[in-house]
């Protein structure tokens, strides 16, 4: 891992008496895909924003490739790609002259423009419509005109609200591939989304988010043990004496629960991918195997496990104040 | 506290207030890109080509009616040419007042969704991503609107020396080129009025369509109102009580000056002083300052130009005001609704 390219400190933006980020501390690495996650209206996009110099925090410091960008803002986004959630384009003119239009803001000079724009649309597999009004592309296509846009000027950090969106299965797959490809070229990606289980796919850590706070932070498994106990789950599904069955699963090694989902269906919460001892275990205890099957944590379990531990934390707590 | 140390602590205090106010770079980087992008727009957008229509179809028509009524007079006329702007024949009246009520419709038409517009196409959020402060951005869709009015009044005027020229058979002098060339001036600075109005309701309406219902209905308050009103505060801030000389003047002069809040009256006057060089007034005139003078001897340009120096000035002043209004609220503006 290198240096950091994000790093916040105390990061706080008030809108009157309404919180949107708190205290957040943020670091993303040289090199490294970080996924922001959260509800709608947790921070995101302000904090994004402010990463930007788009909107200037109230408090706490910001730092993107070592500049400040609430005082330096034309250098920190000469080098820092920005996709918006729901990136607009102007209708009228085509993809090339919209990417033209930003070549120019970048100050590009005029030579280099035009293989710029080229290899961006290419890159994108848009090469084809370049000279099309973006008025008639459809939503993945604007999408991924919002990535070349970004492309264009050859940044080291693309920022990203919300890139898959709106988008169907298969657009938001593509797109995610392509995510991949770019942070195999060494450059580093912080996304924000709501959509956690394609997010989990790409990257290399998360933070959840929540009323402007960072709750949790880490790689998807790191957090899956913190959060959830075990980080992988074993589906097994036997016929058989089931006080027998769970038995024998509970007293495998590293399991730390085991619960019976239907009469032939049972689910092992374990540190590992454990199905060999899981398929032993069953058929010793004298139940015929029907299936098996082992999924490491999504994202959404976590999720959800964690708001539901925060609210109960909240009842016991009310609970003890009453 | 030693006194080497206090000097210390305000040397450090001094560095890091100018590191907090100091933003780097410069605000114009980008803007050239912005007036490119934006005069070609512009120039190639339909509502543009519509306007332009008229207003070519009103300057023809009336210049042609005018040069009709000029041919029987042009050896009496040593401004032969400005009359073509300002002579009427019925019906149709004379291209400058055609000109006033047309100029706020084209900067209205420019510039009423120039920030909105950025904002509803969700591509505002996409450009001040690049390396461009909104300075840049907002100086840079003026300019380009200003620059594109100006090409359009200036396309016309050569459009009215040519026709004026095959039409009346003389070629124009010196001193009306320069009349007409400041007359030129004076209606790309009206121009600049309107556009900026435009732009701080493009900027406070997040709806284009009430951007431009809010400007027309200023563009209207002052064409229809503004007149009305200016006459009834002259007569509630400095009353006729006994019908004294003095206070028929007094509150004559008052509703002059109300009235020159319009950008119309200045526009009307600068227009006025220009191309009718016998204009040697644009207040009162008593009968002890006319003594002496020959009525309806024209007056030499630079005496004109000293005349109407503050209708110029006036109409520039309020284009900057308008700006920097339209500037600070831009500024202010969240990036996300």
């Amino acid at each position: 891992m290198g240096d950091a390219v994000i790093e916040t400190r105390d990061l706080t933006k008030r809108y009157g008496t309404f919180t949107a980020v708190n205290k957040l501390n943020l670091v993303v690495r040289q090199g490294e895909v970080f996924g922001l996650l959260g509800p709608n209206g947790a921070g995101k996009t302000t904090t994004t924003l402010m990463l930007l110099g788009l909107t200037e925090p109230t408090s706490g410091s910001v730092r993107v490739l070592g500049l400040d960008p609430a005082r330096q803002p034309l250098r920190v986004k000469a080098r820092v790609g920005y996709m918006p959630d729901q990136v607009g384009f102007y209708d009228e003119m085509t993809a090339r002259e919209n990417l033209t239009y930003i070549a120019r803001l970048n100050g590009l000079p005029g030579g280099e423009i035009d293989g710029r724009v080229t290899r961006a649309l290419e890159r994108v597999g848009l090469e084809g419509v370049a000279n099309k009004r973006v008025g008639t592309f459809s939503r993945g296509m604007r999408q991924r005109l919002g990535l070349a846009d970004v492309l264009v000027k050859q940044p080291e950090l693309i920022i990203m609200d919300e890139p898959t969106s709106g988008l169907d299965p298969e657009a938001s797959h593509e797109f995610l591939k392509m995510i991949q490809g770019l942070k195999e070229e060494g450059i580093s990606i912080l996304l924000s989304s709501h959509l956690l289980y394609q997010v989990q796919a790409v990257c290399d850590r998360v933070g959840l988010f929540n009323q402007g706070r960072m709750v949790l932070e880490g790689p998807v498994t790191d957090l899956a043990r913190k959060v959830l106990g075990g980080a992988y789950r074993v589906h097994v599904d036997v016929e058989g004496e089931k006080s027998a069955i769970m038995e024998a699963l509970k007293r495998l090694p590293r399991v730390h629960a085991v619960r019976a989902m239907d009469t032939t269906r049972y689910e092992v919460e374990a540190d590992d991918d454990i199905r060999p001892e899981v398929a032993k275990a069953v058929i010793e205890a004298g139940g015929r195997l029907l299936g098996l099957g082992a999924q490491a944590q999504s994202l959404d379990d976590i999720y959800t496990a964690y708001f539901k531990k925060e609210v109960e934390h909240d009842r016991s707590q009310l609970a003890a104040v009453g | 506290m030693t006194e080497a140390s206090l000097q210390r602590s305000v040397k450090v205090r001094r560095q890091a207030a100018a590191q907090v106010r100091q933003r780097e770079g410069s605000p114009w980087t980008g803007m050239g890109a912005v007036i490119l992008k934006e005069m070609a727009d512009h120039l190639s957008s339909t509502r543009m080509f519509i306007l332009e229509v008229l207003i070519l179809l009103a300057a023809l028509g009336t210049v042609y009616s005018a040069t009709g009524q000029l041919q029987q007079t042009v050896s009496k006329d040593p401004f032969l040419y400005l009359r073509l702007f300002t002579s009427a024949m019925s019906p149709l009246p004379s291209f400058v007042s055609l000109l006033a009520f047309f100029i706020p419709l084209v900067a209205i038409a420019l510039m009423f969704d120039a920030v909105n517009g950025e904002f509803n196409r969700r591509t505002m959020s996409r450009v001040l991503a690049q390396p461009i402060y909104r300075d840049g951005l907002l100086l840079g869709k003026y300019l380009a609107g200003l620059f594109t009015l100006a090409l359009v009044c200036t396309a016309i005027w050569l459009l009215i020396f040519g026709l004026g020229i095959l039409r009346l058979g003389v070629t124009p002098g010196g001193e009306e080129v320069a009349r007409a060339l400041l007359f030129l001036l004076a209606t790309i600075f009206y121009g600049g009025v309107w556009l900026a109005l435009a732009l701080v309701f493009s900027v406070v309406f997040r709806q284009p369509a009430t951007a431009a219902l809010a400007a027309i209905a200023a563009w209207l308050f002052f064409t229809v109102f503004w007149g009305m009103i200016a006459g009834g505060l002259a007569q509630a801030l400095a009353p006729v009580q006994i019908g004294l000389p003095q206070e028929i003047l007094a509150r004559a002069n008052t509703e002059l000056m109300l009235s020159r809040l319009s950008p119309n009256t200045l526009y009307a006057e600068a227009m006025v002083t220009m191309l009718q060089p016998e204009v040697r007034s644009l207040g009162l005139l008593l009968p002890t300052q006319l003594e002496g003078a020959i009525l309806g001897a024209p007056l030499p340009l630079m005496q004109s130009l000293a005349l109407s120096w503050p209708q110029f000035t006036g109409l520039a002043a309020g284009s900057i005001l308008l700006f920097a209004l339209a500037y600070v609220l831009f500024q202010r503006q969240e990036i996300r609704a």
